[in-house]
């Protein structure tokens, strides 16, 4: 229940702040971030509860931005129905990639979730009806009411997103599945003497997972009012959503929530302030101190804290 | 009669063109406490890997109360009745002692019923048969060996399994820790469960099983009570260094 009050509260912020902050850049740097915390909080519930290192997000992420910007650009879809087809596909190529890569174990499988991006971007660089190798210019249609502004609407479309995400997520984790994903990360043979069916469960973590970084993605060519296989199947956000859960913690739902609000605002500031290169180094900096200094994240150590002082 | 539990026919396994297994056979009645030994090497990891569902045998078949169970993926075979322990421990790490034992009950026993079961208590009440309960929320990465060792039955418990294999559970133990696990397995046995007992510690098998199979080089070389067993001189060769 608490869980829920905040999550309409911080929607209710969201909707006041888009009706009465008056500058857009806020929204436009937000959204960023909102788009990492959803990433985030997809990827753990794969690399995070199971333990299934994925590399692959670019590959989820992407088919959802095309697959929403393919939609528009034939039928002139409205934007919910691109965002569910996006979870949609992404979802199913989640499946797909599970059934062909989730075999494997350990460094075999990040590999394979690496292949998968190469594959995905050279796909749609031969699209020509998605924009090739060029991209595709898309025009925004009017935002819908009460916005007065596109990049507004989205910002709070992306914390709706984001919301779902992490419910999901947390639904994941506290329930018989959460421990079934556990018990896999700790020793998937002892698991399936203890009855867990490993394959399907990794299956179904790995189609959530994909279904939610389709929608993360599905957004994207309206923000932009662009789409190119280039940047869209950026290395970048694998990179985020994997950084975000080690810097947040991987053990609790939050955890990925919080890493990628301090890692994505700090990218953000870092750009603005001294230059877009810098933003690269942000992320590099973190990761190491944080593996270093605080294998269990921002929780970890408040756990830690918690711990000492209640002594 | 007693029934057959589980039957083994015929089972070759290969691990490119080394022979693990060569046509092992093997009829294991309810109830019965059943003791395998054999060198380092000989198979007996391995026939219990394909009975437990790890590995899968080229040739042969494993019937479980009947029923052909060497196709089905592990998690089949548990849910069927076959629980084992590991020779090395695997807890699940990242959680309390009674956690490790809250995932059988909920992917065994409970399945597909989960709202309103006490799998907490159940587990807990587990851990008391085996002198655990003080241990519960204590994290699985932080107990001693022999802990460990009570861990992996208690968990094998959990599954309310109808065969029992126990892979080498006092191995590395004192002497009294010994009688401890042993005194656990006897409950259990007692309790109705069908156990196999893979074992190096000599004494503690041959008082424990009513029946007895040396393995050598994938092969039985010998089948019978554990006094007949010890005075093989085939075993005494292979095995017992006599």
């Amino acid at each position: 229940m608490k869980f829920w009050i905040s999550a309409a509260i911080v929607l209710a912020a969201a909707v006041a702040a888009a009706v009465t902050v008056k500058n857009e850049y806020f929204f436009f740097a937000g959204y960023t971030v909102l788009v990492f915390v959803t990433l985030a909080t997809a990827w753990n519930i794969l690399g995070g509860y199971a333990g299934y290192v994925n590399f692959g997000t670019p590959a989820f992420f992407g088919l959802g931005a095309y697959t929403a910007a393919v939609l528009f650009k034939a039928f002139a879809m409205p934007l919910v129905l691109q965002i569910l087809a996006a979870g949609v596909m992404s979802g199913l190529l989640g499946l797909a990639a599970g059934v062909l890569t989730l075999r494997l174990r350990g460094i075999f499988f990040a590999i394979a979730t690496i292949a998968l991006v190469v594959i995905m971007e050279t796909l749609f660089i031969n699209w020509r009806f998605a924009g090739g190798a060029t991209g595709l210019q898309l025009l925004r249609p009017p935002p819908m009411p009460p916005f007065e502004s596109y990049i507004k609407m989205l910002f709070v479309l992306a914390v709706a997103i984001a919301i779902v995400a992490v419910a999901v997520a947390r639904w994941i984790e506290q329930s018989w599945i959460g421990r079934g994903l556990r018990a896999i990360r700790d020793s998937e043979e002892a698991a399936e003497c203890t009855g867990v069916p490993t394959l399907r469960l990794k299956l179904f973590a790995c189609t959530v997972s994909g279904a939610l970084m389709g929608t993360a993605g599905a957004c994207m060519p309206m923000y932009l009012s662009f789409i190119e296989p280039a940047s869209t199947f950026n290395l970048n956000y694998a990179i985020g959503a994997l950084a975000s859960p080690m810097i947040g913690g991987t053990a609790h739902y939050l955890g990925p929530v919080i890493g990628a609000l301090i890692l994505s605002t700090l990218q953000q500031v870092v750009s603005v302030t001294i230059s877009s290169e810098m933003n690269v180094l942000v992320v590099g900096v973190l990761l190491v101190f944080f593996v270093v200094a605080a294998p269990e994240g921002v929780l970890g150590l408040f756990k830690k804290w918690f711990r000492t002082s209640s002594k | 009669m007693v029934p057959d539990i589980l039957k083994i026919e015929g089972v070759t396994k290969q691990f490119g063109g080394f022979t693990a297994l060569n046509e092992v056979s093997l009829s294991i009645p309810q109830g019965e406490r059943f003791g395998l030994i054999g060198p380092n090497g000989s198979g007996k990891t391995t026939l219990i890997n394909c009975v437990s569902g790890a590995l899968r045998n080229e040739a042969g078949r494993i019937l479980f109360d009947g029923e052909d169970v060497s196709r089905l993926p592990a998690y089949q075979r548990t849910r069927r009745g076959i629980a084992r322990s590991f020779q090395i421990p695997r807890p699940f790490a990242s959680m309390s002692v009674v956690e490790n034992l809250v995932v059988p009950l909920e992917y065994v026993v409970h399945r597909g019923s989960l709202r309103g079961a006490d799998t907490r208590g159940e587990a807990l009440a587990i851990l008391r048969g085996m002198g655990l309960a003080a241990k519960a929320d204590t994290p699985a990465n932080q107990l001693s060996q022999v802990e460990l060792r009570k861990l992996e039955l208690a968990r094998a418990m959990a599954a309310r399994p109808r065969l029992l294999i126990s892979d080498e559970a006092m191995a590395g133990l004192a002497p009294n820790e010994v009688d401890e696990v042993l005194a656990i397995l006897f409950d259990l046995n007692r309790a109705g469960i069908t156990i196999i007992m893979i074992e190096h510690i000599m004494h503690a098998v041959m008082r424990f099983s009513q029946r007895m199979v040396c393995l050598d080089a994938g092969r039985i070389i010998c089948e019978g009570a554990p006094d007949a067993i010890v005075a093989n001189p085939e075993v005494q060769r292979a095995y017992l260094g006599a």
